[in-house]
């Protein structure tokens, strides 16, 4: 089951260049939130804040109250490895491990966190698969191709089942369709659907479609703040704010 | 689109076709003059080498001066010994290197390394063999191929070292945030991912660099030292090819020149095996399309 996300007062830097402004927002569990906004405006910068990986870029930084759960992301003592494997992420560009098969990529993240029961490994990578909506396409391949051979779309199939076999509480995707094909792009719009029953998603789109289509709130971002922060149909359709409506309409960004 | 259409069915101007067949023959022409120092090496060791080649010359021991026969199998099984040792020491220790210059290096201290293992690297290799005597001969008061393989070992690290940073480099920063991104540790993610992915250059960096030292002589002069008859121990003096090659061919006898050209045929093909036997090792592992 998914859990909910409290966020109060984050900023971010990267050197000095500061990427966050007091950012606080609320995300509900097993639900699908949107974060649009232009391009530089944070929005990356945010969900990599939630689990951690903005600090493994050098010089880059943050401070705040995250709560993801029970878990205080950024409390004393708080491992962020442990953190990152209660929240996968999903990257823009797929990057499956190249030199591992397709069971071998699902399977890294519970391989490499000392998981060793075959038996119970090949149910969850069979599961993620499944969840993921690629198992009938590569289950008669599944040791003998590599992850790389895969099709751009069933690549990031791939990277979503991957994330999901180490069963996290909450999944991030940093624009995760943006270099797919309409087709790939619907099956994975499509299974962002289905997650939620299991999942909280944080998804981060260019597409302001997608974001309408997928996601039941929805915030936006302008120059390192969350402007506004509301059900999708309202910021769609009566934004509370003028930059909000400049951008969904189509004004600027 | 007739414009394209019309554009690409013109005849090709004379110039150009010309430019083409020019710049292709050329890179034809440079191909074939790499490939022909190596070729006329190996057909000119078999025109020479391959008369004293011979079952009692990969199985005998060389035989006393003036009598006929002998083989070199005890420099055959010491080259084996000593490359052993050197690559345990090489291999290792410049895999390490080469990981803590690509994904802890970028500071001061990883500067000095780099800039020290490139100094290493143009180290003459003699002066190698004179640190090695001083390192492990002189201590252990007799010659040894153990003092051989450090020498040779020595002669790998740097080799190794920048061949793997190289490597890991190439590795793209997606493939190490995706194993972040699982929560997977970073020294975790270094040896079995970000390694792992390199795997096939780190190979060859590795082979390259045997491959070079296999066919070292000098840092086995007062190393290795060389060694008429057999010897398993690695704690004394020990036949190596190079070394056999050597002595044999400044002597003044016709046969041992002759088993001097046939042991150069066998070192290179114990190269050219050793390589093409790790790189077909590697290849049979690897999955459709990776």
């Amino acid at each position: 089951m998914g859990v909910g996300i409290e966020v109060r007062g984050l900023n971010a830097w990267y050197g000095k260049n500061q990427a966050l402004n007091e950012i606080d927002m609320k995300v509900p569990a097993n639900h699908v939130t949107a974060v649009i906004g232009p391009s530089g405006c944070g929005k990356s910068t945010f969900i990599r804040c939630l689990n951690r990986m903005h600090e493994t870029i050098p010089d880059a930084r943050a401070e705040g109250d995250v709560k993801v759960g029970e878990m205080d992301v950024y409390g004393d003592g708080s491992d962020p490895v442990e953190v990152r494997r209660r929240i996968g992420m999903v990257f823009q560009k797929p990057n499956p491990f190249p030199t591992m098969s397709i069971y071998g990529n699902v399977a890294a993240g519970l391989k490499l966190n000392g998981f060793s029961n075959r038996k119970q490994m090949d149910e969850l990578v069979e599961r993620s698969l499944k969840l993921a909506a690629l198992w009938d396409e590569v289950k008669d391949n599944l040791h003998k191709k590599s992850g790389a051979s895969l099709s751009g779309g069933q690549q990031q199939r791939l990277c979503i089942a991957r994330a999901l076999a180490v069963e996290p509480e909450v999944l991030l995707m940093d624009e995760p369709a943006s270099a797919l094909d309409p087709i790939s792009t619907s099956k994975i719009e499509e299974l962002i659907f289905q997650l939620k029953q299991h999942y909280t998603v944080v998804i981060v789109t260019h597409n302001m479609q997608q974001a309408a289509r997928v996601a039941e709130l929805t915030g936006f971002f302008l120059m390192g703040s969350l402007i506004e922060y509301d059900k999708t149909e309202k910021i769609f359709t009566n934004p509370a704010d003028k930059r909000t409506e400049d951008y969904v309409t189509g004004r600027f960004g | 689109m007739p414009s394209i259409a019309a554009s690409t069915s013109q005849p090709v101007s004379l110039w150009r076709r010309v430019a083409n067949q020019g710049a292709t023959a050329f890179a034809i022409l440079t191909a074939v003059l790499v490939l022909v120092p190596l070729m006329a090496i190996f057909v000119y060791l078999l025109i020479k080498g391959v008369g004293a080649l011979n079952w009692a010359f990969l199985t005998q021991t060389p035989k006393p001066v003036g009598e006929a026969g002998g083989g070199m199998a005890n420099a055959i099984v010491g080259s084996g010994v000593i490359l052993a040792i050197a690559s345990l020491i090489g291999i290792p220790l410049g895999i390490g290197s080469g990981i803590y210059l690509a994904e802890y290096g970028r500071n001061r201290f990883g500067d000095i390394v780099r800039f020290t293992a490139d100094v290493l690297n143009g180290v003459p290799s003699i002066v190698i063999g004179i640190a090695a005597y001083s390192l492990v001969v002189v201590p252990q008061k007799h010659f040894s191929a153990l003092s051989g393989g450090v020498a040779l070992g020595i002669m790998m690290i740097p080799t190794v070292a920048r061949a793997t940073e190289e490597m890991l480099l190439m590795v793209p920063n997606a493939v190490r945030e995706a194993a972040f991104g699982l929560g997977i540790p970073k020294w975790r993610t270094t040896l079995s991912i970000t390694l792992r992915t390199a795997s096939a250059g780190v190979i060859t960096g590795c082979m390259l660099a045997f491959a070079r030292v296999a066919g070292e002589t000098a840092p086995l002069l007062f190393t290795a030292f060389g060694n008429q008859f057999w010897n398993l121990n690695p704690n004394q003096p020990t036949a190596a090819l190079p070394l056999q090659i050597f002595v044999y061919a400044i002597s003044p006898f016709d046969e041992w020149h002759n088993q001097a050209w046939a042991g150069a045929l066998i070192l290179i093909i114990l190269i050219v095996g050793a390589v093409a036997a790790v790189r077909i090792t590697v290849s049979r592992g690897r999955l459709k399309g990776a």
